[in-house]
């Protein structure tokens, strides 16, 4: 039996190195030796796991944040809550009697309600975004974050579709792009990280800064090749000196480049390759049992 | 004139293209606006002339030794980023969004904020004119307005050195960071990939530069590893009446160009991947 509530974020620091691809693969292994699995989608402002598994959308809410909503009547411009608002979400011209409240920018921290002494300001509430579950197989699930256009962070909407996973099973996270705060956010939840790189100049640069910043938190990781064979020996020298576990190699083959542009997953058709992401997920759970949990 | 390079996600070979752009003029000012991850100076190993810090936000601490542990800055912070341990209040960094309530309401003035000042602004030369990128340190957030200082540097540059073209690679997605990069620019070149995440990322691009007006045209990178999906995306674009000024095929030449750190139409100028992203500049 697998440990359970095991954690487990697939992360880059740049999109379109293959997070998704190793993320759908290790889900379908999982899911096709009926080990209970939640793959959370958390890369808020492009998923697209869906694509490559199939599912029935079983339940769907909007991700909101109370905003602010205030009475030009009642208010006496003061411009109290303009300066208690840290992200300029409030524009006031004082001389001109202007007030408007700017929704994209608003975090919905609450300090202009706090602000406001004459009872100007009502709660409102706006929509981030929504989470989306879909059903897969009986004891497996897909959640997906999806952020509406140009919402100020993705964050909100991706914490809640992490919640809705059940802390006892084992998840799978889809980690935003980048080493910024949507990434820590959803890194900060799991117990292992896989990072995904390409061996180029780039993806070294990209993975530096990750590796730091999972040193700095703590975090277990280890690394994923992806289109071995483009490239240099740079990313290879690194983990070696660095003596950093490299979990897989992924070679660069038109084939494989195929089979996911048309939505496929490569472990349906090669049985070669599921047998590797199922020594993939074994090497990682070697690891974790090792570790003080 | 302001070009901007953008992509649904990353990964589509935005950043070749951007350099690529930035090498065929003889005099340009190239931005690079991907502050999650700003690459190029990679290739173009600029001499900074300029760094400033950016301060990108702030975080609450609590003085231990004023803390009376009341519990009221938990009460209002509506990030979860309070919580109680023991009878002891304590913040947690990684969460705190930085709004400063906590610090307004503690009766006994406990709470202080301190700067989050590791992000940097650079700019310099680089062997085809100036350059100006941002870095965000790990875990800070408003990249958003990071772009807007980088492109604010930019035309700074540009204007001073009376460079007419500034080329800004953006970042990937659809938020606040991608918006600043394009609002206000001549045009945008969106770059893709024929995949079918790469035409559902797509959408989710044109949707945001639908809202802007700005004369687009997009890229299919790698056509040719799935002509297919390639028909597909000409097609949506078709309907969207976005031109699609340029089929790249797949090379391995792109990569090792950029392991010698040069740009495709440096390091290949013959190149069938160089006459395309050549042709589709032209068009611009
Ligand atoms: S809720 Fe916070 S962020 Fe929103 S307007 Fe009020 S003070 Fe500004
Ligand atoms: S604090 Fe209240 S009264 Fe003062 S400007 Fe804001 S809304 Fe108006
Ligand atoms: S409000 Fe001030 S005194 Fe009360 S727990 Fe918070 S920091 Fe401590
Ligand atoms: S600054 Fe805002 S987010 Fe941070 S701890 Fe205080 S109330 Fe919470």
């Amino acid at each position: 039996m697998e440990r359970m509530g095991l954690k487990i974020a697939i992360a880059s620091g740049k999109g379109g190195t293959g997070k998704t691809f190793v993320s759908t693969n290790l889900f379908n292994v999982l899911m096709q030796e009926s080990v209970p699995v939640t793959l959370v989608d958390c890369d808020a402002e492009e998923p697209n796991d869906r694509e490559f598994i199939p599912g029935d959308n079983t339940n769907s809410f909007d991700v909101t944040q109370e905003v602010p909503v205030i009475d030009t009547a009642t208010c006496t411009f003061c411009g109290k809550c303009a300066e208690y608002c840290q992200y300029n979400a409030i524009f006031f011209l004082q001389e001109e009697r202007v007030i408007q409240v700017m929704e994209d920018l608003c975090h919905g921290c609450g300090a202009c309600f706090v602000a406001c002494e004459y009872r100007a300001i009502t709660p409102k509430e706006s929509v981030l975004g929504t989470v989306n579950s879909f059903q897969i197989t009986e004891n497996t699930t897909l959640i997906e974050a999806r952020m509406k256009v140009g919402v100020h962070s993705p964050v909100p909407v991706v914490k809640a579709a992490i919640k809705q996973a059940k802390p006892t099973d084992l998840v799978l996270m889809d980690a935003p792009p980048g080493t910024s705060c949507p990434f820590i956010q959803t890194v900060n939840l799991a117990d292992y990280v896989i990072l995904v790189t390409e061996p180029t100049p780039f993806g070294l640069s990209d993975l530096k800064q990750s590796v730091e910043t999972l040193k700095s938190m703590g975090k277990r990781y280890g690394v994923i090749i992806n289109r071995a064979g483009l490239g240099d020996e740079g990313v290879f020298n690194y983990l070696e000196q660095e003596k950093i576990s490299l979990l897989m190699s992924i070679p660069f083959d038109r084939e494989i480049a195929s089979v996911y542009s048309t939505g496929k997953l490569l472990t349906n058709e090669f049985l070669e390759w599921k047998a590797k992401f199922r020594e993939l997920f074994n090497i990682i759970t070697a690891q974790y049992g090792n570790s003080s949990y | 004139m302001e070009i901007a390079v953008i992509s649904g996600k990353g990964g589509t070979g935005k950043s070749a293209v951007s350099a690529a752009f930035a090498t065929l003029n003889e005099n340009v000012v190239l931005a690079d606006c991907d502050v999650d991850a700003a690459n190029l100076y990679l290739i173009f190993n600029p001499v900074i002339r300029e760094e400033n810090v950016f301060v990108s936000g702030q975080k609450a601490i609590i003085d231990k030794d004023i803390c009376t542990n009341c519990g009221i800055c938990m009460d209002y912070c509506r990030f979860d980023a309070i919580t109680e341990n023991n009878g002891e209040i304590l913040i947690d960094e990684t969460s705190c969004d930085g709004c400063q309530l906590c610090a307004r309401v503690c009766p006994v003035e406990a709470i202080s904020m301190i700067k989050e000042d590791k992000s940097r602004l650079y700019a310099g030369d680089f062997r085809n004119g100036k350059m100006a990128y941002g870095r965000l340190s790990p875990g800070e957030e408003n990249s958003g307005r990071l772009v807007d200082v980088v492109r604010d540097k930019a035309k700074e540059l540009a204007i001073a050195s009376a460079i007419d073209m500034i080329i800004i690679d953006g970042p990937p997605g659809i938020g606040c960071p991608v918006i600043s990069s394009v609002t206000g620019v001549d045009r945008v070149v969106v770059v893709t990939e024929p995949t079918l995440s790469g035409l559902h990322d797509l959408k989710r691009t044109l949707e945001v530069t639908s809202n802007f007006n700005i004369k687009t045209q997009v890229l299919v990178n790698k056509y040719d590893l799935n002509e297919t999906m390639t028909d597909n995306i000409e097609a949506y674009c078709g309907e969207q009446g976005i031109a699609v000024t340029g089929k790249i095929p797949f090379d391995p030449q792109v990569v090792e160009a950029m392991v010698h750190c040069q740009s495709i139409v440096e390091y290949a100028p013959d190149s069938e991947v160089a006459h395309v992203i050549s042709k589709a500049f032209e068009v611009i």
